[in-house]
Formats: C-alpha cells, structure tokens, sequence
C-alpha cells in the first residue's frame, strides 16, 4: 500500500532536530535524512524549513554549530546539542507527550 | 545565551554580510551535494540525481534567500536600505530639501521653543509635595477688584476653617544687612510660622519658625536661603545659633532654606522672618498681607472656597472691622492658577499663534511634497511596474517624509535653543516662574515627537495619492506631466496657508492698536524728565529717640538737600508711585458710616503734586501749612469727587482714611492711573506725611529736571547721601521707562505674535508662489495655444494674476471666520479696540491682496513670455 508523504506537523519540527541531535552531532541533509527514515518515510523534511530552523536553533542557543570533514571528505556544517537544548528538548517532549494522549483519549472517546 | 547570540548575529551581519551569505551558500551546497549522492546511491544516472535533488530544495537562490531572510536585522536592513534611498532623491533635489527643511525648522523650532516657555507656567506643577493643595485666599470685592488679606482675617481662618491644614499670611520685607564690607539690601518676606509648612518645605539646616516666637515683641529669628548662606557666610554650618544684623537689630539665625526650595510667591527672597503681628495693633486689619493655604487631603478647593467665604462672612458680621466694606466675598484658588492668571490669556495666545504657524508650515511642506510628488509619478510608475508593492512604495515615501521631517526637526531644536534663549531674554519682568523656562529633556522628547508625526502626517497624503495611480497610464503620459485633481489638492493647500496667516495678521494686528492705544493713554501725570527712584530711611540703633520723628526729618532734610541740586525744578516724595508696582489702598469712610470704601491712599511732601504736573481742578494743593499741628487736609481726585459727590461740591466735606482723621477735603485734582496703564480704578486721596499717624519707612522720590532725567541721577542720589549715607535707594528710573515697562508684558507679546504673523505671511506667499508657477509651468502649452489664438499679453497676464487673487481671496474669506473667532478669544488682552476693528481687517486683506500679487509677479511674466510657436512645435 502506498503512504504519501506528509509535511512535518507544523511547530515539531524544532523539536525533531533536537531530537535527532540528542544521539550525535549531524549535518543539515543528514538530520533530514535521519527524520525520514525514523518517521519510516512518513515525514518528508522541506530542506528550506530545515535550514532556517538551524538558524533559529542557533541563535536561541540551543545548537551549535561548526563545519568539519564528512566520511566521504566534504566539508559539512555540523550541529550538535547544547545544555540549553537538551533542556529545550526534554521541555517539548514533555509538552507533546500531554498534548498528543489528550489529543488520542478525545479521539477514542469519539470512536 | 540567546539574547545575545541574536544581538550579536544580528550585528555582524548588518556589518558584514558577505561571510554569513558564503556561510549559507555553503550549507545549501552541501546539501545539494548530499541528495545528489543519495539519489545516485539510487541508482540514478549523474544527470537525473542532480536534478532530483534540485527539485526536492526547490531552488538554490529561494532556499538562500529564506534562510538568509530569518532575523530581526532584516527589517534594520530594509530601513536603513530605505533611508538610504530617501537620503539619495533628497540630495538630488536640494531645492525642495532645502526650503522643506527651513520651513519645517521654523515651524517645528518655534512650537518647541514657545512650549519649553509656556510649559513652567501652565502645565508643571509647582515645586512643592501636593502643589495642587496648595491655594491662595482672596478677598473680592462686587466690581471684581480684589483686596490684599488681613492679619485679623488670617487669624480667624487658622482657628476656624476645618478644610485647612495650615494657612499662613506674608509681606514683602526689605532689610539691610550689615555687619559685612558693603551693606546690602535683601530681598525677603515677614511671614507668619506656618509659611513654610504651608508649602511643604522645611529648611534643610536649623529648624523651622515656631508658633511661640511669632508674637508681638518676639525674638527676633531669621530663616535664610542657601544661596545667600553661601554667598555671604561661606556654607559655614555654624551659621545657625548664630547672629546676623539686619535693619541695624541682631536676628538670630534659625534655618537655612535647601538649595532645591523655589519661592514662587517672591522669587527674589532670601530671608524670612516672623511676622509677629497682635491683635491690639491698629495695622491688624490693614490690608496689606497675602494670605496662603495648605488645603486637607480630602478637601476640594471648591469646599474651601465655600468654607472661607461662610467663616469670611460670619466674622464680618460678628466683628465689624472698619476695613471692611460690604459685600466682600472670600474664596480660594489653587496657587498655579493664581500665579499664572494674569498671563494665561497672552500665554494661549501666542501658544495658538505659533501652532498656526506650524500648522502653516506642515501645508506648507505638503504641498511641496504633493508638487514633487507629481513630477515624480513616472518614477512610481516604473517601479511599480517593475514590482514594488504599494505598501512597498508608500513605506519609501513615508520614510523620505520622515527624514525629511527629522532634518527640520534637528534644524529646529537649533532654532528652538536660540529661541527659547531670547525669550528669557526678551521676557519681561514679573513672568511667573520665568527662571523655570530651559530647554530641557521634556523638551527634546516634544519636538521628537511632534516631528515623527508631523512626517507621518505630511507623508501619508503625497504617498496614499502616488500610490492610487494607475501605473500604465502614468507610464504612457509619465512625459507630458498634464495637469489633473493634484491641481485642486494644492489649491486648497494654499487657501488654507492663506486664511491660517489671514487669522494671524488680523490678530496680531489688534495687538498692535492696542498696544498704541495704551501707550498714548493720559496716564494723569507728565512722565517727560521725571527721575523716580525709592528711599528707605535707615533705622537708628533702639535708644535715639522717637523713631518716627527723625525719619520725617531725615526724609525732609533730602529733599531740602534735592532741590539744590542744579538742573532740577521740583521734588517731591509720595509713599506710592504711579505705575512702578506700588499698590497701597484704604478704606475711606464718610461721617459715622462703617462701610470704607477701598481707596489709593497718598501719603506726599508738600509739592509732590507740583513736581508730578497732576492738574488741580477745585480748591487748593497741599502746602507747608499742612504740619502735623494743622487742621487736617485732604484732597480727593475726579473720580472720586464725581462718584461720590456727584456733582456737588465735595470741599469742606470731611472724610476718614483708615485709620486716620476725620481730614476736611480742601482741593480735586485730575485723575492719575496707579496700577497699570490699562487700570480702570483711580479713586484716590492725598495727605502730607506729616498729617498721616505713621512713619513711612519707604518713600519714592520724584524729580523734575530741567532736561535729560537720566542723567540727573547720580547728582540726585549724592545730594540725599549727603544729608545720610545709610539711606538705601533702589529702583532708580525716569517715568517714561516705567511707563514703558507697565507695558513691557503686551509688548512682549506682541512681539511674538508679530514674528510669527511674519513666518506665516512668508510662508503662505511661498506657498502661493509654488502653486501659480508649477500652475504656469504646466499650463505652459495651454497657455501657448491662446497666445497663438490671438489672446494678449495682458490676457495671459491676468490669468495668472486672477488665479492669485482668486486663492487669496477665498482664503481670506476663511480666513475673516476664523479671525473673527479667535478675536474674542483675544478680547481680554485688548485694550482700546475690539476684537473686529474695522482698521485692523482693512489693513490685513490690504496686505493680503499686495502680497498676492507679489506672488504671481514672476509666474505672470513667465507666462507671458510663452512663445506659441516654440510651444507648439515641441509638441
């Protein structure tokens, strides 16, 4: 069967960076790459949203950013998590955790 | 962290923003990159991999750009971007910038100069805690004259008044102090001990006036300012418990005043002392105090004004005090009122005039603005074409009229710091709290803002009109410039420059004839050589004799030693002068009645009357005859005969003053004006120094010279020296410079209003001139069609002629309405003319028609300078 794609759900895709952060520091297309495949191809990334995301991240201090060598020698900007954003995570975390069961109890209550 | 990564991000990319763009070129690079190598990781050839992850970003140079949109120095960017461009069409422009930024500069300047002026006097409140508790008791008689407050009257308000928290009474005092090198007169006040707590602020060092001190043959006890503490004894702290000697007695020192305490009820005083009044003593219910009140919290000024005027009434009734006549009113005023009552009309006045003015000088700048505008419709047109959004293209107008706007502001604190410095100058003197007047942060923050919306203003119309246009027709006909409704706009613009200058003129117009008018009003005396000047009799050490004896006889021994003096014909000392400030009424009763009736009281030598040329009309003047051991005399002026005595004859009538007679009327003399030469009250009475019960401490000296009064003065002040050297003499002046100070405040004001009249009459010429020419210019074909049809020189003349009148004209029929309006808003000020003075409004539409004219002279002769065949052919 055949799942379309669908845009990351509006205001998650902060907390999906720094979510994906959380294991290492990555580049821009590999961030993108890990949402993809996490979200089993549900969540398709618009690179543009990405790269100011980073901007926005960063000037809110929760990333860092420095460009290094790859695997395959290109010079990437890579991002990794600072303290402010790990805290930043486990906040929006916490946040959609409420949101999302209360959100699944009225759905279920509705079925 | 993140605030200051932002700030800091922000900055470094407004500053250089070439590193940030590599840094984002980079990043999309790698991104691209990337996909590509998992497209081809794919299976997908070279080709189609690059494609694919060009389509997944969606373009390289969009993905750039929304990245690099992301932060607040964006919008900083865009408007300094904007300034930029506004700075640049101004520049290639300096015509308009220039007169726009001149006419915004007065206007602006002005507005902010006159505000920094008016603000001490009518919006600050005065310097105390609670100011607004602060209020002034007055009593009024039925014509609307008020009285000065007496002790008896203050004594009965401290006990009975429950909406008072304190009141206290004042007179000016004037002591000299010595001890020092030179003896000094001082300027202070004799109050009563609450004075200070009346106002709510306690000396800083010592203590206060106490209640127990201020009693009849108290001890003698001074409170100084700080600046004279310093001036005179150096700060020294030791001061207080210590000793000064003024008028020859030693007061002990009590307080010093704190640096920051403003007396606005004397501003000059420097030393208080007690009053030290009792009830037993005749001059308890003389009418010479001021009387001051610190109202409760929870009180209205209105209740008090209730309560005063029921204790007022009662005592009346109770007591029956003979200086009281009937039907007083007491009531109360908040103190800021009080001060400022005299000037508040002059000071909305000219508040009124000079926002006219800038009202003048925005229509002025709009109306440039709207003509730039239309020559500029082509460039909107091309940019609009090429993309700019209307809000896009109204932001850029709005901030070149916002800069603009700031230039002339700039350009007009400058004027404003100028202005406000010659106001001080110019100001004349008796302004309430004129050494509050400064240009002060308030003041930067006024004309800032008024700036800012003056730009908003000015700038909405012109950008709201470019905007509207159609940018395909604007481009077909963006080189013919035809003339459309921004013809109408601007005509309006200058009518209403017109009526705006028109109402001005018509005012300061009325000022004018008024301030004629009471220059030549027959102030009662001949002010030609006539040198005045005040006298104090020194005061001898206790122990020497009756006081009062040797005063009279030093004050006589002067003017004996004066009328040797070579050049002067007569002299003579009166206790109260005309016209100088001095101000010193009695009730005058007749026979056994009560009921005195408030009158100028002059206390005179001998040949005062002569010496002032005041005209005798019936009976005689008061000569040597009338010593202390004579039949007392008096004589009574014009007015006070006629209302009196109606007609009848009033000599051989008697009459009591005050305290003192019953005096038989022996002569009428003319009228004289005392308190201004607006006043309107001339009852008066004259008797010799020697028939009055009281010394008079304080005389003033009259002299008539045989020429030049100025220059008599050094003789004269050396002839009373030489008969005592410790004889104070102050206020030094011919009568014609006191007559010319009594009007000084009209003068003052009517200056202002001249000046502004001017600006406003220039600009609305400018104004004017702008719409004809650009009128002529555009009308240019127009105009060489008729020539060419046969119309004459003086045709196309009085085209452009009628087009003048015809603005002026209607602008000066608004113009006449509003005039008309604000003329009896300016009726108090008036004097001698009303409000719609014939002379006045002919003068005005005379000069508004000649300047009109002035203004269609050049654009007359250039449209008749048209050539029709050079005009057609180049269509």
């Amino acid at each position: 069967m055949h799942t379309p794609k669908t845009d990351v759900i509006q205001g998650t895709l902060d907390m999906l960076i720094l979510k994906t952060l959380s294991l290492e520091p990555l580049h821009g297309f590999g961030i993108a790459r890990r949402i993809e495949q996490i979200s089993r191809g549900v969540f398709k990334v618009n690179p543009g949203s990405l790269l100011t995301a980073f901007q926005r991240l960063e000037r809110a201090g929760w990333l860092n950013a420095a460009w290094r060598e790859t695997d395959n020698a290109r010079r990437a900007k890579y991002y990794s998590l600072t303290r402010a954003g790990r805290k930043q995570l486990e906040h929006e975390t916490a946040q959609w955790t409420r949101r999302a069961s209360a959100v699944a109890r009225l759905l279920k209550d509705e079925g | 962290v993140g605030l200051w990564r932002q700030l800091t991000r922000g900055l470094r990319n407004l500053t250089d923003r070439t590193s940030t763009d590599r840094d984002i070129a980079d990043e999309v690079d790698h991104y691209l990159a990337e996909a590509t190598a998992a497209h081809l990781a794919r299976g997908l050839s070279p080709n189609d991999a690059r494609r694919a992850a060009m389509r997944d970003l969606g373009g390289v140079t969009g993905v750039r750009e929304e990245i690099r949109g992301y932060g607040w120095e964006n919008v900083v960017a865009a408007a300094i971007a904007d300034l930029r461009y506004a700075a640049r069409s101004l520049k290639g422009a300096p015509g308009f910038t220039t007169v726009t930024v001149l006419t915004l500069a007065l206007g602006i300047g002005g507005a902010t100069a006159i505000f920094g002026a008016v603000k001490p006097m009518l919006f600050d409140s005065l310097p105390y805690p609670h100011a607004a508790r602060v209020v002034m008791l007055s009593e009024d008689n039925v014509d609307g004259s008020q009285n000065d407050g007496t002790f008896g009257m203050y004594r009965q308000f401290a006990e009975r008044a429950r909406t008072l928290e304190a009141v206290a009474v004042m007179r000016p005092w004037t002591p000299s102090l010595t001890g020092s090198e030179i003896p000094q007169r001082l300027e202070g006040q004799r109050v009563s001990a609450s004075y200070f707590r009346v106002l709510g602020v306690l000396p800083h060092l010592g203590s206060d006036l106490r209640d127990a001190d201020d009693r009849q043959n108290g001890p003698n006890v001074v409170v100084i300012s700080d600046s004279l503490w310093r001036r005179q004894f150096g700060g020294d702290p030791a001061l207080v418990g210590g000793s000064v000697t003024l008028d020859g007695q030693p007061f002990t020192v009590v307080g010093v005043m704190p640096a920051t305490f403003q007396n606005v009820l004397a501003p000059e005083a420097e030393v208080w002392s007690l009053l030290q009044y009792g009830m037993a003593q005749g001059r308890a219910w003389g009418h010479h105090l001021k009387t001051v009140a610190r109202i409760r919290p929870e009180a209205s000024v209105s209740a008090v004004s209730r309560e005063v005027d029921t204790i007022g009434r009662a005592v009346l009734e109770e007591l029956r005090p003979a200086t009281y006549g009937p039907n007083v009113r007491f009531s109360a005023r908040s103190l800021q009122d009080d001060l400022t009552r005299g000037v508040r009309p002059a000071l909305f006045g000219v508040m009124a005039a000079v926002t006219i003015v800038l009202m003048i000088a925005c229509v002025n700048v709009t109306n440039l603005l709207v003509g730039r505008g239309v020559h500029r419709r082509p460039e909107f047109a091309l940019r609009t074409a090429l993309g700019a959004g209307r809000g896009r293209l109204v932001r850029q107008l709005l901030t070149e009229s916002l800069l603009v706007a700031w230039l002339g502001g700039a350009a007009g604190l400058a004027v404003a710091a100028l202005g406000v410095r010659a106001l001080v100058a110019l100001s004349p003197p008796g302004l309430p709290r004129a050494d509050a007047i400064d240009i002060d942060a308030g003041l930067f923050v006024f004309a800032f803002a008024l700036t800012t919306l003056v730009g908003l203003a000015f700038g909405m119309i012109p950008a709201v009109q470019a905007s509207r246009h159609d940018p395909h027709s604007a481009l077909q006909h963006g080189s013919r410039r035809t003339a459309g409704g921004h013809r109408r706009a601007r005509a309006g613009l200058v009518v209403t420059e017109v009526a705006l200058a028109f109402v001005l003129l018509v005012n300061s117009g009325l000022l004018m004839r008024s301030l004629e008018q009471l220059l030549s009003v027959n102030v009662g005396f001949d002010s030609s050589n006539l040198l005045t000047m005040q006298v104090f009799a020194s005061r001898r050490a206790p122990g020497q004799g009756p006081q009062e004896v040797s005063t009279r006889d030093r004050f006589a021994a002067a003017l004996a030693a004066v009328g040797r003096v070579p050049g002067v014909i007569a002299a003579g000392f009166t206790s109260q002068l005309p016209i100088s400030g001095d101000r010193d009424e009695y009730g005058v009763r007749f026979g056994t009645s009560t009921a005195g009736q408030s009158t100028f009281r002059y206390a005179v030598s001998p040949g005062y009357l002569e010496t002032m040329r005041i005209p005798l009309r019936r009976g005689r003047l008061l000569n040597q005859d009338d010593r202390a051991d004579a039949p007392l005399s008096v004589l009574i002026n014009e007015s006070f005969a006629n209302r009196q005595f109606s007609g009848a004859d009033p000599i051989g009538q008697q009459l009591s003053v005050g305290p003192a007679g019953p005096y038989t009327i022996v002569g009428v003399v003319g009228d004289v004006r005392q308190l201004s030469l607006a006043a309107d009250r001339f009852e008066a009475v004259y008797m010799t120094v020697d028939q009055w019960p009281m010394p008079e401490p304080v005389m003033s000296l009259a002299v008539r010279a045989n020429g030049s009064a100025a220059s008599l003065a050094p003789a004269v002040r050396a002839a009373i020296w030489s008969v005592d050297k410790n004889q104070p003499i102050v206020r030094v002046s011919t009568a014609d410079q006191l007559l010319a100070a009594s009007a000084a405040e009209r003068r003052f004001a009517l200056s202002l209003f001249e000046a502004f009249a001017f600006v406003a009459l220039c600009l609305a010429t400018a104004g004017l001139y702008g719409v004809l020419s650009g009128g002529v210019a555009e009308r240019t074909r127009e105009i060489g069609v008729r020539a060419a049809l046969g119309a004459s020189r003086a045709n196309i003349l009085s085209l452009v002629f009628r087009t003048g009148a015809a603005l002026t004209a209607l602008g000066a029929i608004i113009g006449l309405a509003g005039a008309l309006l604000t003329g009896q808003a300016i009726a108090s000020t008036l004097f001698g003319v009303t409000p719609h003075d014939a002379v006045t409004y002919s003068a005005v539409i005379a000069i508004m028609f000649i300047v009109s004219a002035a203004a269609a002279l050049v654009p007359a002769w250039r449209a008749a300078r048209v050539d029709p065949a050079i005009t057609l052919r180049a269509e």
